[in-house]
């Protein structure tokens, strides 16, 4: 398992949460002082409205992609396939919906393809031992090429009241996509934390031999979570078909696996793998969002948008590297020690 | 020992054979596929892409991978037009800063990646996000370029045969491959770049320079991508933002259907000049079919990956550890 090193104070979530929490409070602080009504919220409709409830309900198909993302990272893999997957489930949910299935078949239809592209994903990674960035950019290239087989390329746009719920309802007079979010948070965080699953993840992707010398069913374990991840996919699909009320097999879910990535080691799980912070990648998704909410609402140019993400990713990416901050902050690694 | 070597092979063998198969059955199918004209498209519609496949290869076999490549070949076409259009600077001195600029970027990233070990794959991505966005600050909209220097480029063809000839972007192509070949095989840089991709600790034991490798492979990525974002501006006389989107992970495929293992150390550049090729055939299929539509590239894309991937654990399972 993993053992912290002595001396970094590298143990628990928050020493992980603490970066991207910051960068966000700076963010907020920024906007607090700057941005007029940044944080007005107000209700219409029965509805809260405002620029952190934007943010929130903007975040969620990238915040539930970090999710499944967390656990993929977390035992050594990557799955660019995510943004593949999401406009596979939009497309085979428009045309479940187009062909008049009740919701309960669209969602199993739907999700249930999902699941199985993530589980393809973990049986090339765990069964074929295939590397993961190569495996998942097989589905990557040619899932984004099913989706626009099944729409023959068009914008295929549906009508179904309780089908865009999903992307655009009100629940708790908050968008019901963050009730979503904080749903598959928490029965994700309930399975790793709470049941043993989070410890044979980590271990899992720590070291593998070591893992399945104490008895961990490490293959099982990987399949297990790209099909959570594809999941998690699936379910981002489906809110970002339902919020615009049609499936476009060219541009949804398009890059966002990058950011997906990003936002989880924003949130500070390594690449590498070994850990994993559920929280710690939401966090990463909200700070992302809220970079580029920023960006829109203080009306600087659209292009800049990508050059300030740059920079933060790499300013974040610096703070979490620790030959960076020994060089930065000498004083406090001597005090440490 | 006889076996063995012809496993090392196997990838590369395997990638050739689908080459000549594919372009094989697709002249038996269409008339016409089997034509100089054909052959010499092959290079030039996908000389932007081999070029970048090319530095992506060294990337690779170091072990690592660069994503910003699609993002700089955007960035240097629309800096060029705009260099050449708006600032009204000489096409030949606009087209060294933006390779200028490219290799600094390769080379900052390449910086983060060897000082900080910051992982490659997050690195790249943040340049692909700089580049892209740099590109965007420039012009957000499609500049074409009008310039008699660009004219007489155009000009510039190698003639094969009657009503056959190479054009420049094909030219640059070959001879950043025939360079490519040169450095990576017979080059003591090319050599460590295998060192550091077969295991970088046993190269870091045998006192090659690691780190400066790395930068080295990553400035060189970044000049490719941005000669690529020439090429683009030679091929399309203009210059686009929004240029190469996408374009890492198909030169990402082509290496990896080249033969290349992506975990780095083993692979040819040859190999990826094939992978290329095999792009341009199934393109090419496609446009020749005409009922077929563009997803089916993914697709057949897509399903090739898997298999020489699967070709290539096949391989290495037959080695010994």
């Amino acid at each position: 398992m993993a053992t912290a090193k002595p001396g970094t104070g590298d143990q628990g979530l928050w020493p992980k949460i603490k970066w991207p929490l910051a960068a966000l409070a700076l963010v907020l602080l920024f906007n607090g002082l700057f941005t007029a009504g940044f944080f007005q919220v107000e209700i219409k409709d029965g509805r809260l409205y405002g620029s952190l409830i934007d943010v929130l309900n903007r975040a969620a198909p990238v915040m539930l992609l970090s999710l499944g993302m967390t656990l993929v990272i977390a035992t050594g893999g990557v799955d660019l396939s995510v943004g593949a997957v999401m406009a596979i489930a939009g497309a085979i949910a428009a045309l479940a919906i187009k062909s008049g299935q009740p919701l309960m078949v669209v969602l199993a239809l739907s999700l249930g393809s999902a699941v199985l592209a993530g589980a393809w994903n973990g049986l090339l990674v765990c069964v074929l031992e295939v590397q993961p960035i190569v495996a998942t950019l097989i589905l990557m290239v040619s899932g984004r090429g099913i989706a626009q087989l099944l729409t023959q390329g068009q914008i295929i746009t549906f009508s179904n009241r309780s089908f865009e719920f999903i992307g655009r309802g009100t629940f708790l007079e908050l968008p019901f996509t963050i009730t979503l979010v904080a749903g598959v948070l928490a029965s994700l965080a309930w399975l790793t934390r709470k049941t043993a699953l989070g410890l044979f993840i980590e271990a899992s992707g720590n070291n593998e031999t070591a893992a399945r010398y104490s008895g961990v069913h490490t293959r099982l374990i990987k399949l297990l979570v790209y099909a959570v991840s594809g999941f998690c996919a699936g379910l981002s699909g489906l809110i970002v078909a339902g919020d615009i009320k049609a499936a476009d097999s060219n541009n949804a879910g398009l890059w966002l696996e990058l950011d997906a990535i990003l936002a989880v080691v924003v949130g500070g799980s390594s690449l590498a793998g070994g850990r994993c912070y559920l929280l710690s990648s939401v966090a990463g998704a909200i700070l992302i969002q809220t970079v580029t909410t920023t960006i829109l609402r203080r009306g600087a140019a659209v292009e800049f948008t990508l050059v300030i993400k740059a920079l933060v990713i790499v300013v974040v990416c610096l703070l979490q590297s620790e030959a960076f901050r020994n060089k930065v902050f000498p004083a406090r690694r001597k005090e440490a020690t | 020992m006889k076996l063995r070597i012809a496993d090392k092979h196997i990838p590369i063998a395997a990638t050739c054979a689908v080459c000549l198969v594919l372009y094989g059955v697709a002249s038996v199918i269409y008339r016409g596929f089997f034509s100089a004209n054909v052959l010499v498209n092959f290079l030039t519609d996908n000389s932007f892409l081999g070029i970048t496949a090319i530095g992506m290869t060294f990337v690779i076999l170091s072990g690592g991978i660069d994503l910003s490549v699609g993002a700089v070949v955007g960035f240097s076409s629309i800096l060029i037009a705009t260099l050449v259009q708006k600032a009204h600077l000489h096409p030949a001195v606009a087209i060294t800063i933006a390779l200028a600029l490219g290799t600094l970027l390769g080379l900052g990233m390449g910086a983060l990646i060897r000082f900080y070990s910051m992982p490659p794959f997050l690195v790249t991505l943040a340049g692909m996000f700089l580049a892209r966005g740099m590109g965007f600050v420039v012009g957000l909209e499609s500049i074409p370029i009008d310039h008699s220097f660009y004219k007489a480029l155009t000009q510039v063809r190698l003639p094969l045969g009657p009503a056959v000839d190479l054009p420049a972007t094909a030219l640059i192509f070959l001879a950043v491959f025939g360079i490519a070949v040169f450095v990576a095989h017979c080059t003591r840089f090319g050599r460590n770049v295998y060192a550091l991709g077969g295991n970088e600790q046993s190269a870091v034991l045998m006192g090659l320079p690691v780190g400066g490798t790395k930068l080295r492979v990553y400035a060189l990525s970044g000049f490719c991508s941005a000669l690529a974002g020439v090429v683009y501006t030679l091929y399309t006389f203009s210059g686009n933002p929004i240029a190469g989107t996408g374009l890492e992970l198909d030169a990402i495929a082509a290496v990896v259907i080249g033969g290349t293992l992506l975990s780095g150390g083993i692979g040819y550049v040859a190999g990826t000049l094939a992978g290329v090729l095999i792009f341009g055939i199934i393109q090419t299929w496609i446009t020749f079919e005409g009922t077929l539509s563009s997803w089916w590239t993914k697709i057949a894309i897509g399903a090739l990956l898997l298999f020489f991937i699967l070709l290539q654990k096949l391989v290495q399972g037959k080695r010994p550890g």
